[in-house]
């Protein structure tokens, strides 16, 4: 791959030009009808976004949430996922994503792009999980073990539905971070929405550069208003109305205390 | 281990940069967000908007951002201020929340409290909101900075030499120390970035010191019932 412009030299030398019009030189690329065929077409690129992306958040749930539950549930291991959680953030998923595409080798880019995606979307499933279970009130589980429920009744059908939205928020966090990840892996031609602004940036193709910008963008704008919606759609039904009640019975509830 | 040996000159140099370019969004951020998070948090009617925008801004991938904003504004990418002026959207992202919720998490009796001795708004936001709202503050600064160091390395795609160059460099000469290199100084400078923080944090509110090890679980437990 070419790489243009990791010298300073190349510094403000490009014709990009300024306002609309550079946009409208983007919608162009867009929605031109070249934009359909061949191997690089932009459905069959956003094709590759997703499919990685879905993969890589599926993966990462079966490793995180049984244990992010098992944190949450006995209340231990949580200093641990803490740590674990502060110090992935501190890896940059570029630099993990290129040392793995160079330990596996340049045939296993699709696995070594996975592992990083599925890394990086670890913490914050695995916090979504256990978080979720623990901001459940004491004395909610307290009544169902009185009530006669099995720990794992307990689980299903109380702590599962009551972590709900949390776990929605954890999968939210998880989905954007890799979508943007994905979009960066096209520099190790791993396809996806990334490989138009990848691609162009050496070619000083700016239309197609900032065209696949405003496509990643718009990626990540609809699957958040989407997971936005599904959090919204995830706090049970009960636990509605009360949450306004609650949050203005706390200013003068310390007066008692 | 080579490599290393033979390229400290290179590494400290891309380091330099690095920290410049990842600095400058931090206490940028920080700046923009105290007042930005005291509005947020004083005029409901506003919050909403304020944390709606700059949470749909933080959802924009970093290296469609980094094409984005110049684009808007007439600016090449390829300048190191388009990757700082993107870090610090990202800073002022999760920092207004911080602040915001920070400043919630200051008792409403200490508030009258400081107003009945006699503190004026001003005054009082300084010597007694901004301290008790501290602890979440610095929680979120202390966040901020470890992604903003972490995430700067991204500004090489755009052309924007920093520690990021170890990454695109090694790749395409195929040098595993090389990369691992890069992945090692950017952990390691986030990590020290963070126990200064965490240092400096200690030494502005000594009261938080004691209290500390103890609290979490019962912070939690406060926080949901």
């Amino acid at each position: 791959m070419d790489e243009g412009g990791a010298h300073p030299a190349a510094e403000d030398d490009d014709g990009e030009g300024s306002g609309m019009n550079v946009f409208v030189e983007a919608l162009a690329w867009l929605f031109s009808p070249e934009r359909l065929e061949g191997s690089y077409s932009l459905p069959v690129l956003l094709g590759q976004h997703l499919l990685f992306t879905i993969v890589s958040v599926l993966i990462a749930a079966v490793i995180a949430l049984p244990a992010g539950w098992l944190i949450g549930h006995t209340g231990r291991g949580r200093e641990v996922a803490v740590a674990i959680s502060g110090a992935a953030r501190a890896i940059p998923s570029f630099g993990l994503m290129v040392l793995l595409v160079l330990l596996l080798g340049v045939l296993r880019i699709p696995e070594a792009a996975i592992i990083t995606f599925v890394l990086l979307a670890i913490p914050s499933l695995l916090a979504g999980a256990y978080t979720g279970l623990e901001a459940i009130d004491r004395r909610v589980l307290d009544a169902a073990r009185a009530m006669g429920m099995t720990e794992w009744q307990v689980f299903t059908r109380v702590e599962l539905p009551l972590g709900l939205p949390l776990l929605v928020g954890g999968l939210r966090s998880a989905l954007l971070q890799v979508i943007a990840t994905v979009t960066i892996a096209a520099y190790v031609n791993l396809g996806g929405l990334g490989w138009p602004i990848i691609q162009g940036i050496p070619l000083r193709r700016f239309d197609q550069v900032l065209g696949g910008a405003i496509l990643v963008a718009a990626l990540a704008l609809i699957v958040d208003l989407l997971l936005a919606a599904a959090q919204h759609a995830a706090v049970p039904a009960g636990l509605r109305a009360p949450r306004t009640r609650r949050r203005r019975a706390t200013a003068p509830a310390p007066a008692s205390a | 281990m080579n490599w290393v040996v033979d390229n400290l000159d290179l590494i400290l140099d891309l380091t330099l940069r690095h920290l410049r370019q990842s600095v400058i969004p931090i206490v940028l951020g920080f700046v923009i967000s105290l007042p930005l998070g005291w509005v947020a948090w004083r005029f409901r009617l506003v919050r909403g908007p304020i944390i709606a925008v700059t949470g749909l801004l933080y959802t924009i991938p970093s290296l469609a951002l980094l094409i984005l904003v110049p684009s808007a504004f007439g600016y090449s990418a390829r300048i190191e201020g388009n990757l700082v002026a993107a870090l610090t959207i990202y800073a002022v992202a999760i920092l207004v929340r911080a602040v915001s919720d920070g400043l919630d998490s200051v008792d409403e009796d200490v508030r009258q409290a400081a107003t009945a001795m006699g503190y004026a708004p001003l005054r009082r936001f300084f010597a007694v909101e901004l301290p008790l709202a501290g602890p979440v503050i610095l929680a979120g600064l202390r966040v901020t900075a470890v992604s903003t160091i972490s995430l700067a390395t991204v500004g090489i795609l755009i052309g924007v030499r920093n520690l990021g160059y170890l990454f695109t460099d090694g790749l395409q000469r195929r040098i595993i120390a090389e990369v691992l290199a890069g992945v090692v100084a950017v952990v390691v400078i986030a990590l020290i970035v963070d126990l200064l923080l965490l240092l400096a944090g200690r030494a502005l509110m000594p009261w938080t010191r004691a209290a500390r090890t103890p609290q979490p679980r019962t912070t939690t437990a406060r926080a949901a019932a």
